[in-house]
């Protein structure tokens, strides 16, 4: 809708230019210098091409009826997700978001943890009480999701804050976000939270063009996300969401400045989402323009050529990792299949974790 | 030396982050300055890593909370009034309240609500909140009336694994003294017979319970016994003590400060209804504020709460039919 006071389409920002950065002045107490090396890059792939792969079979058994509820695909994100993912370390906390199937994986989920949401296996960490995307594991500290964006931000401040409080050091955290969830109370909230306690936190902000079917001409009005840097007071720097190696610089370099001591780092990373919002979407709605552009070629195509052309991967071995994943996707989800769904009989209907509610 | 309601709160507190290098207090201006009813009055000076100011971000507050939970603390979040919470609804409805039966995790935080009414206080600085987070699963709702509840309550909710909305009443703050802090105490959950009496029941909550126990007293001379039930914790409820005081009165009137729509007094009524209906020689009854917006003058909001005369009227009725 063209309302009489909208300022109407944004010319795009062409994602090959270079980085914009938001600098503050560093708090860091020692220089930082990050160095992506071909083995990062590699493995960066591997999460990536797992993620594809992984969500392919997903879609699949939602087509053919064996998931319920809906399938939410990260095509077209996987490259920031793996980047962010594999820049952590055990011991570091991630509250990822629905498009980071290969940031968690990096990060250290399973694809038994996965399946067994998606499917519903009494054996997965939500043990059918919640499901697909809403998924998580504390005891790796990663952070289940709740579907309300923004809200995500404060709560990985709270496990650094409390941390610090217990004389930790050295930990960060990072959460993911679109374009849609900046604009909610919440996420604003918790980046100035952030950036008050100058917690070690790392903030994606995927801007995949589309909130749901919303552009994002309807969603903010400042030229460029990582304008709102300076005014939160973090250290901000855009990215070519679709460019991996791109990606694995400016997320390692961003995560080694939180755990330096700089406060707060804000990546905008752009690029095109390249599925609907869920399986059920056919997304329609995407502009052609924005498809043939820059922003909309595949990560992955890219990647692969990259690491070719780079001579990093020859062709062969490309095509062997692919078996391999393939191979395991097959593997777990076979096994998930046949475990055993959640059964209301045996279930224990009560929420306190003190049992206060037993007899209510 | 008396201690006053306010004071009991402070003390519990004091108590709780002396126990337990774990506890800490985060909420709006409690840090330096004692926060804007002073109920952590001095508490930064003796833990000033443990007392913690934070900006107006109510629902970053209990973000942060969560998280801190999640690495094995026990934040105390003191919302400046309760009616601010609803900017925090979100993470206490749907994530603190849903922490453990999703992931299997506790989260034991606690959020202090200063709630209810009092002389100019006006529509966003008087609100009762109880009934809207007891109607979500995954929180307890403690309502306590005295000053001896008020301390052991807030110390038992602190160590409680589950997320606790502590309703502290601000009209009890400074004029409801005790002569000593108690040294036992009931469970939470259970309420408590605040007056026996054999004619009818009162069930009621927080400030609304001397209210009763004064119409009490008054019908005590008109050779009526009424038994006031003190609720304490109002989500889980504890529908045997009401049902047994049911069980000898057989009759029922249930007070509230908040709103009539839904709430307590409905659930409570409802249960009497449902559970107890032999027991009843009589409709039961219910007493709420009325159904608009809290008012600011004091004519009006005198009025607009239910006060001695008005849950006398309907007792009159009740022990007549």
């Amino acid at each position: 809708m063209e309302g009489k006071f909208s300022t109407g389409k944004k010319p795009l920002r062409d994602p090959r230019a270079p980085p914009t950065v938001k600098a503050m002045t560093t708090t860091a107490t020692q220089p930082v210098s990050t160095e992506v090396k071909a083995a990062d890059l590699k493995t960066v792939y591997r999460w990536m091409l797992s993620a594809r792969l992984l969500e392919d079979k997903i879609a699949a058994l939602y087509r053919s009826g064996k998931i319920f509820g809906g399938v939410y695909r990260s095509k077209g994100q996987e490259a920031v997700s793996a980047a962010i993912g594999n820049s952590l370390q055990k011991g570091d906390v991630f509250a990822p978001l629905i498009r980071d199937t290969a940031g968690r994986l990096a990060f250290g989920e399973t694809m038994h943890e996965v399946f067994r949401t998606y499917l519903g296996s009494i054996k997965g960490p939500m043990r059918g009480r919640d499901g697909n995307v809403h998924r998580g594991n504390w005891d790796k500290r990663l952070v289940p999701m709740i579907s309300h964006l923004g809200a995500m931000t404060s709560v990985v401040v709270g496990s650094l804050v409390a941390r610090r409080m217990q004389g930790e050091t050295g930990m960060v955290g990072a959460t993911c976000i679109g374009d849609g969830g900046t604009s909610t109370g919440a996420f604003h909230e918790g980046l100035n939270l952030a950036a008050v306690e100058r917690a070690p936190i790392v903030v994606v902000i995927v801007n995949n063009q589309y909130a749901y079917s919303t552009p994002t001409n309807l969603q903010f009005a400042c030229d460029d996300l990582v304008d709102r840097a300076i005014g939160y007071g973090v250290r901000g720097v855009t990215v070519d969401g679709t460019d991996f190696a791109a990606c694995s610089q400016v997320m390692q370099e961003s995560v080694d400045r939180a755990r330096a001591g700089d406060g707060p780092q804000m990546i905008v990373a752009s690029l095109l989402r390249l599925a609907g919002h869920g399986e059920h979407d056919d997304a329609s709605y995407v502009s052609a323009d924005l498809k043939e552009s820059q922003m909309g070629r595949d990560c992955l195509t890219y990647a692969e050529e990259f690491l070719q052309t780079q001579q990093l991967v020859p062709a062969h071995q490309l095509t062997q990792w692919r078996a391999e994943i393939t191979a395991q996707i097959e593997r777990t989800a076979n096994e998930v299949l046949r475990e055993p769904a959640p059964d209301a009989d045996q279930e224990i209907w009560q929420a306190l974790a003190s049992g206060l509610d037993k007899f209510q | 030396m008396a201690v006053t309601y306010l004071e009991a709160i402070r003390e519990a507190q004091a108590s709780a982050l002396q126990q337990n290098p774990r506890v800490f207090i985060y909420g709006q201006d409690v840090g330096a300055f004692g926060g804007a009813f002073k109920a952590t009055k001095n508490l930064a000076k003796e833990y000033p890593n443990r007392v913690i100011d934070s900006p107006i971000s109510e629902d970053a507050m209990i973000g942060l909370a969560i998280g801190a939970a999640m690495e094995g603390m026990f934040p105390v979040i003191e919302m400046q009034f309760a009616d601010f919470s609803t900017v925090g609804f979100n993470q206490i409805v749907n994530h603190a309240a849903t922490c453990f039966w999703r992931t299997g995790r506790p989260c034991p935080i606690t959020v202090r609500l200063p709630f209810g009414g009092t002389p100019g206080s006006g529509p966003f600085h008087s609100q009762s909140m109880e009934a809207i987070y007891s109607h979500y699963p995954g929180l307890v709702v403690m309502t306590p009336a005295t000053v001896e509840d008020v301390y052991t309550m807030l110390l038992e909710a602190i160590t409680l694994p589950d997320p606790v909305i502590f309703c502290e009443h601000k009209f009890l703050y400074y004029h409801l003294k005790a002569d000593a802090l108690p040294t036992e105490a009931l469970p939470a959950n259970k309420a408590r017979i605040a007056r026996p009496g054999r004619h009818a029941t009162v069930v009621t909550y927080s400030a609304m319970v001397h209210e009763a126990l004064e119409v009490a007293k008054e019908f005590s001379k008109e050779g009526f016994e009424i038994e006031v039930v003190d609720l304490r914790c109002v989500k889980p409820i504890d529908t045997d003590t009401i049902l047994g005081s049911i069980a000898r009165t057989g009759r029922l009137l249930c007070v509230g400060e908040a709103w009539p729509w839904g709430g307590v007094t409905a659930e409570v009524v409802a249960r009497a209804a449902s559970d107890g209906f032999g027991l009843l020689d009589a409709p039961p009854m219910r007493v709420n504020a009325k159904d608009t917006p809290i008012p600011f003058h004091p004519n009006l909001w005198g009025t607009h709460r239910p006060t001695a005369p008005l849950i006398a009227d309907s007792l009159r009725k009740l022990v007549r039919n």
